[in-house]
């Protein structure tokens, strides 16, 4: 059912250009794309059909946020929140203001998380999804306030809050503004812990810094999607900082999992149906009330 | 080993160096110089003071990296009356980049967390240079927790680069350890001070940061990055340092302006380390007045300020209804 709602062009955006070294930009690139992991070539049909999953090697592509909303959520059951809210420049950072501006004209989007209530198999939530394309899903003033009135509307509506995270750090032209990002949300999830609402976080690939330090891990269950980078400290400060090789795998879902940093590792393709059997339990679960 | 001295005091340190041997060549030949040594002692005197109210950041940054600044062992030994160092995270170790501890403050308990920066190399090895493991921050978070239960203030030092980017450090969580800190001080039910004392490195800062009140020694500085780090990535040019480290807004000044933090305490003419019992004095007399206002408020009252302080912080503006329409339309 979903391929349908991810084949919709509206949502699509294979840009197979961006995936290639520049020049390996062939003139059939629009109907191929060569796998990261793999070097096999897949059509891009192909590789729609498979959201973005490589079918040799099951490398997953990173996906926008709104390619994720299609096929996460019931069709036509995306309500979005905050969207007037942009970003300004608390600093007078030099160049912030035409990066933001050549970010949007990139992405079309209007920062780098889009929330809002939605369902999934019919059971109603709150869900924000961040994208890395814009400024690397990196966590400005925009970012913290929208992350955190999607917590407070969860705990309004008593709905499960779902969070898709990918970010490469903090959003350095906001300085110390951005880094308070992370007290806000955390203190706002808080509140939804304390209040016994699930919150379910879903780190994607790359998921570091100060998200990962914040909102991301304090989660109820954390899911890891398959092979994506989640970390503190990004895997090349850490080989600077220690001179020395890292660990084959190191920073990986599967190495969090490992490690019992993370509840699971779940593919793609399998995603939807995991957060809506999760979601079944806690909603429709009979509780022990004592 | 650093070097000690810091170059915009230079002019000062050939001045003193002038004075000196003025002094042994008066005692020596028995001459009468004092006329000029005083003169170049009040000369000394203004320059310090000149040299001091006009620091950029960077020098500042010099100020808050000086291998002799007080530590948060230093300043525990200056502030309580008795002072007691409590270890262990109960899970995996004792992290020594991480002071913790329980002391008096005439007759006042409070729980002492702050970042241990070394001030040898060898001591610096086995602080790792204040840059804290998760056993750090869940050290910390025991110790938070125990200060609610018994009802404990906290006052938090921050002095570190930044918590550690090691193999250990991934492995063992530290994205969580800092999170988890976060999310359970945003609600401890005890007043919480934090006071930046010298580097305010990011998120490992941030790990023992959150309180009631925020305030930063004079000569300190804190950042989402280091300025060399900053310039390397948005300019891709570490050269570029001093100029990242003014558009960063890091220092006292800057942030109190920004709103971020609520009040700058003085040091001694010429930095905290001219004068550790001094800077501490001056510190202890900061904590205890913000400590004072803090226990008007009712525990339900100290909660909802703390959520409100950080919920407002953050700048963005809203679309107008016709941008929105727009946007609609296409
Ligand atoms: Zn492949």
């Amino acid at each position: 059912m979903f391929k349908d709602l991810f084949g919709k062009p509206k949502y699509v955006t294979v840009r197979s250009r961006e995936r290639h070294d520049r020049d390996d930009i062939s003139p059939d690139s629009h109907l191929w794309t060569k796998c990261t992991n793999c070097n096999a070539i897949i059509f891009n049909k192909k590789l729609v059909e498979n959201l973005m999953v490589c079918p040799e090697c099951n490398y997953h592509f990173r996906i926008s946020a709104r390619d994720r909303l299609a096929i996460t959520v019931d069709e036509d059951s995306f309500q979005e929140f905050a969207r007037d809210i942009q970003s300004e420049d608390p600093l007078g950072f030099p160049q912030y203001r035409e990066k933001l501006l050549q970010a949007k004209i990139k992405t079309g989007l209007d920062e780098a998380v889009i929330t809002g209530e939605a369902a999934i198999d019919n059971m109603p939530v709150v869900i924000g999804v961040m994208d890395f394309t814009f400024l690397g899903g990196s966590m400005g003033s925009v970012v913290g306030e929208k992350i955190t009135i999607a917590a407070e509307r969860s705990l309004e509506t008593q709905r499960p809050l779902i969070l898709f995270t990918t970010a490469g750090g903090a959003r350095m032209q906001e300085g110390l503004v951005s880094l308070m990002q992370m007290a806000k949300t955390s203190a706002a999830v808080r509140r939804l812990d304390k209040a016994g609402i699930l919150y379910i976080c879903v780190m994607t690939d790359p998921t570091s810094g100060g998200v990962t330090a914040s909102f991301a891990s304090i989660a109820d269950i954390i899911i890891a999607e398959t092979g994506a980078l989640i970390a503190f400290a990004g895997p090349r400060v850490i080989k600077q900082t220690i001179s020395a090789d890292l660990p084959e795998g190191f920073q990986r879902a599967e190495f969090l999992l490992e490690h019992g940093m993370v509840d699971m590792v779940v593919d793609r393709k399998d995603m939807r149906s995991q957060l809506a059997r999760i979601l079944k339990i806690h909603v429709q679960g009979v509780r022990y009330c004592g | 080993m650093v070097n000690n001295i810091l170059d915009f005091e230079k002019p000062l340190i050939e001045l003193a160096a002038k004075i000196k041997e003025l002094q042994s060549f008066m005692d020596e030949k028995g001459l009468d110089l004092s006329e000029e040594i005083n003169r170049l002692m009040e000369r000394a005197e203004k320059l310090q003071k000149e040299i001091y109210a006009d620091l950029d950041t960077m020098q500042i940054i010099q100020i808050a990296r000086h291998p002799n600044r007080p530590t948060a062992s230093d300043y525990a030994k200056y502030i309580f009356d008795d002072f007691i160092e409590i270890h262990g995270d109960r899970k995996f170790g004792d992290d020594k980049a991480m002071l913790g501890g329980i002391g008096l403050i005439n007759n006042q308990a409070f729980t002492f967390l702050g970042h241990q920066k070394g001030k040898t190399t060898k001591e610096n090895l086995s602080r790792n240079f204040g840059m804290p493991h998760p056993e750090g921050y869940r050290k910390a978070l025991r110790l938070m927790k125990q200060a609610e239960k018994f009802g404990r203030p906290i006052i938090s030092l921050i002095n570190t680069p930044g918590a550690y980017p090691g193999i250990g450090a991934e492995e063992r969580g530290q994205a969580e350890a800092i999170a988890r800190n976060l999310m359970v001080m945003s609600d401890l039910k005890v007043p919480i001070i934090v006071v930046v004392t010298g580097e305010g490195g990011s998120g490992g800062a941030l790990g023992i940061g959150l309180g009631d009140r925020i305030m930063m020694l004079e000569y300190s500085y804190y950042s989402v990055s280091t300025p060399e780090a900053c310039a390397a990535i948005i300019w891709k040019n570490a050269e570029k340092a001093p100029e990242a480290a003014e558009a960063l807004k890091i220092n006292a000044k800057a942030l109190k302006k920004l709103g971020i933090i609520d009040r700058i305490i003085k040091e001694p003419v010429g930095g905290a380390h001219k004068n550790p019992e001094m800077s501490a004095k001056l510190l202890k007399t900061a904590i205890l007045e913000e400590y004072e206002e803090l226990k008007k408020f009712s525990v339900e009252e100290l909660i909802e300020n703390r959520y409100q302080k950080y919920r407002k912080i953050g700048e963005f503006s809203y679309k107008s209804d016709d941008e929105m329409l727009k946007e609609e339309v296409e």
